[in-house]
């Protein structure tokens, strides 16, 4: 019976790539070395991932050197999103370092007639009662983990960890200190060229002329139908060669955007495919004596990356090598081999870290820019920079989104009724998952491919638009729907939470509405209708941590709260927002709650829900992607304004630790709650419901018109 | 030829003179702490200090740096021989992708330099012209206050 309990199953990961020597290996200089498939985009994975696998092998952190992905040998682990990482990747490493550990103590103990409970492992060495038998290192020759995972609990239990659950310093922040070279953007291997795009001037406009006379500096041109490149031996001659061909190019350009003033009407009568979310019981019927109806817009949103997206490539014979910061080498690997029409074995893709990405944005993009560019020069590396007009133009930019709320409550003011309509595109472009490649340029080509519509993932995979699109909350009718629109005149995919900031932000602003008209306090009230005790427990901590109960009223101050459970299947979090309404809204601090299970890295998870709560008040104040009816005309910093350090607010973050529950993501669980707390501290300073993103002074005004 | 120093050492590259000094930098120089982020002095990912004073480098011409001292982030410290901001930023982990702080660490050196006890609204003055998207800003503004007492002290901070 026990063995019910003895034999779970592998991780996902795992059971995908069984091969132990697949994951781990042991080095000659006495260094342990990891091989995730999760790649390092600022969030610290290779550190929280180094931990988990020193701790599980008894070795020094020290010893550890994580392999950072390439095709075909690291295991495939689909793309670094959805703060999944840990609760994957290390799920699957902590499997592994454990079976190995077993497995190397078994040989050590059959070779020193040493009982294996006598073993001890020390930084790698294994001592029996007499000194040591042996260490990993020594065993290593034997091809030892040239066999599958099995199967079984072999971990550590939690309370024998020494390693995690501790603040760790990051083991790529030195070289980012000392402005050592570390991105895609710093490697220079003999022989490289320099390759710039030139874009087409707006969506959908075709090449007619390419302009006569020599471009600076020799460079070439290289063009593919409206795909347009060159390249030249010095990087300055490529960046004016790049602008020369800019100015001179003929195009026809036409009229492909919808009027950006009126794209909530446009979303709202645009084609589309309905899906029932959720149903229970019948909202529509009069369970509810008073209701409540509200509409949230959030237009589209740009990843804005500070580094522009890069990539390396070379072509030796039919194959292409590719450096790259992609998300997802295993998926981009398939994109660029269906766009070049060669075999996926012909493509090889080496994660090099990049700029903080925040979802899918131009790294994927430029990997085939690269790739096509460097075709022309057989032989020799080719990096291919975009610009500042590129990354925030071109990017693959998150949907704009409506979301419908209708809710009421019975006699006794709980909540009785809930239905939920969230229209948008679909929130994953991703390649590799389509029969048709995703890549930016793919549609530009002689041959092109057609761009298929954003997805939406099933809600059991975390869904898209329709993330957290289910309140938390004991609701006895709740009707949830989606209406993913098919029509896509601006490339959209995936970015930090995906439909969730937008989904909380509206229920938990519904939540406060009705806690007003119910005559009860905003966190009473949520208390009230909340069963997930792990939710609760993270709005009262952040309650305590923000005052709530001795909160006084300042002028033109404010606070409010949100709270949700990412993906209502990942991290809990609660977030308390202050704002000052001056004649901007300004976010003063934060108060950040988060349940995300075990946590590896204290100070790395804290730095993440951080930098996630600093990116949605950023969002929530001042973002949207502008545009004209044929370009997008935020596609610089003074039109794309992001939150700056006079405007960042103080952030206080708290974990509620449970290091016997599975480890949970840190990078998305705070924006929507963050988005919501500053809507609900709006309201509490101002009087108005923000029902439009950017709070800015402009929407805030209509809000208070139509109120 | 370009002449000028950079990082303390006298260095003379063979290129026009109106070549963006970034570009001379990454480029001919070998350098990677400063860094290209928009080209159009709206994020500080390239800036430097010219003859101590932050400078964007994206757009200043290399002429500009004729005989003048040019210091980048690899300028300010070493993994051997740290400055007291390195220092701190790593005791703060005041980053995460990190590419944002090349600029900033030299802005922050800049501001030090000139007034060793800043206040708080007289950093995120001096940082406004910095960008992060990472939401990094509050560790960096920790960083700086604590490597700004480190300096005033005559404790040194191990690395
Ligand atoms: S690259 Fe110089 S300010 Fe952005
Ligand atoms: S740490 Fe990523 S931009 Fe600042």
């Amino acid at each position: 019976m026990s063995d019910v309990v003895e034999t779970p199953k592998l991780p996902n990961s795992l059971r995908d790539n069984p091969r132990l020597s697949r994951w781990l290996g042991f080095g000659e200089g006495g260094q342990v070395i990891i091989s995730p498939g999760k790649v390092e985009l600022g969030q610290g994975i290779l550190t929280a991932l180094s931990q988990i696998a020193a701790d599980e092998l008894d070795v020094a952190l020290p010893r550890i050197l994580v392999r950072t992905v390439a095709t075909p040998n690291s295991p495939d682990e689909g793309v670094t999103s959805g703060s999944l990482s840990v609760q994957n990747s290390g799920a699957a490493l902590r499997h592994v370092c454990a079976e190995a550990r077993m497995i190397f103590l078994q040989v050590a103990s059959q070779a020193s007639g040493v009982a294996i409970e006598a073993l001890r492992v020390e930084d790698g060495i294994f001592h029996g009662p007499n000194g040591p038998v042996g260490s990993y290192w020594t065993l290593a020759e034997r091809g030892l983990l040239e066999c599958d995972a099995t199967p079984g609990r072999r971990a550590k239990p939690p309370a024998a960890r020494r390693l995690v659950s501790i603040s760790t310093a990051r083991t790529d922040l030195p070289d980012k200190v000392f402005g050592r070279p570390r991105f895609v953007h710093d490697m220079r291997p003999d022989g490289l060229l320099h390759a710039r795009v030139v874009r087409p001037p707006s969506r959908g406009a075709q090449l007619l002329e390419l302009p006569e006379g020599e471009l600076p500096g020799g460079a070439r041109i290289l063009r593919d139908g409206d795909f347009l490149a060159v390249l030249a031996e010095v990087e300055h001659d490529a960046q004016l060669a790049a602008e020369w061909l800019a100015m001179r190019t003929t195009w026809a350009e036409r009229d492909t955007l919808p009027d950006e003033n009126a794209l909530a009407e446009w979303l709202r009568a645009a084609p589309h495919q309905e899906t029932a979310v959720v149903e229970r019981g019948d909202p529509g019927e009069a369970l509810s004596v008073r209701c409540l109806r509200a509409s949230f817009f959030r237009p589209p949103v740009a990843h804005a990356s500070i580094g522009t997206s890069c990539a390396l490539a070379r072509w030796d014979g039919g194959v292409v090598e590719v450096w790259s910061h992609t998300q997802g080498p295993y998926n981009l690997r398939k994109d660029m081999a269906l766009t070049l029409g060669i075999p996926e074995e012909a493509v090889v893709i080496r994660h090099v870290e990049g700029a903080g990405c925040y979802g899918h944005n131009g790294a994927d993009d430029v990997a085939l820019d690269a790739a096509l560019a460097a075709r022309a020069a057989p032989g020799r590396p080719v990096r291919m920079l975009w610009g500042r007009a590129d990354e925030l133009g071109w990017s693959p930019f998150s949907s704009a989104m409506l979301v419908d709320v209708q809710a009421g409550l019975d006699e006794a003011g709980c909540l009785a009724s809930f239905r939920l309509d969230v229209t948008s595109n679909g929130h994953s472009s991703r390649p590799g998952r389509g029969k048709l490649p995703t890549l930016l340029a793919a549609s530009h080509l002689a041959e092109p491919f057609a761009v298929p519509p954003a997805i939406n993932l099933p809600a059991e995979r975390g869904g898209g638009a329709q993330r957290n699109a289910v309140p938390g909350y004991r609701v006895p009718a709740l009707r949830v729907g989606m209406r993913t629109v098919t029509e896509m005149p601006l490339r959209v995919s995936a970015m930090r939470g995906l439909g969730a900031p937008v989904n909380v932000w509206a229920i938990e602003s519904v939540m406060d509405e009705l806690a007003v008209m119910a005559g009860a306090d905003p966190l009473d009230f949520r208390l009230r209708h909340l069963e997930d005790q792990r939710a609760a427990a993270v709005l009262r901590k952040a309650a305590e941590m923000a005052g709530w109960a001795r909160r006084q009223r300042r002028d033109g101050f404010g606070l409010g709260m949100g709270v949700a459970r990412y993906k209502n299947l990942g991290g809990w979090c609660a977030v308390f927002a202050e704002i000052e309404a001056e004649e901007v809204v300004r976010a003063r601090r934060l108060w950040v709650a988060a349940d995300l299970g075990e946590v590896v890295n204290p100070d790395g998870a804290a730095n993440q829900l951080e930098g996630g709560a600093i990116h949605a008040a950023s969002q929530a104040l001042k973002e949207a992607v502008r545009f004209d009816r044929r370009r997008v005309t935020s596609d610089s910093w003074e039109n794309y304004p992001i939150l700056r350090f006079s405007e960042v607010p103080e952030v206080e973050v708290q974990f509620i630790n449970r290091p016997e529950e599975p480890p949970l993501g840190a990078g998305e669980p705070s924006f929507g709650p963050t988005v919501a707390a500053i809507a609900n501290a709006i309201h509490d300073a101002l009087g108005i419901r923000p029902r439009t993103m950017p709070f800015t002074p402009e929407n805030l005004a209509a809000a208070m018109e139509t109120a | 030829m370009i002449s000028f120093t950079l990082n303390g050492a006298l260095t003379s590259l063979d290129l026009p003179d109106d070549v963006p000094l970034l570009a001379a930098l990454r480029g001919a120089a070998g350098l990677s702490g400063p860094r290209l982020g928009c080209a159009a002095e709206g994020c500080g990912a390239c800036m430097v200090l010219l003859d101590g004073k932050p400078v964007m480098s994206c757009t200043l011409a290399l002429g500009a740096a004729v005989g003048r001292e040019v210091t980048s982030v690899e300028g300010l410290g070493d993994f051997e021989a740290p400055h007291p901001l390195q220092i701190a930023f790593l005791k703060e982990q005041a980053g995460q992708c990190g590419y944002c702080l090349s600029g900033i660490l030299v802005s922050a050196a800049a501001l030090l330099a000139a007034d060793p006890d800043p206040d708080d609204a007289a950093i995120r003055r001096a940082l406004d012209p910095h960008l992060c998207r990472c939401g990094s800003h509050n560790r960096i503004l920790r960083a700086v206050r604590r490597a700004a007492a480190v300096m005033r002290s005559d404790v040194v901070e191990a690395a």
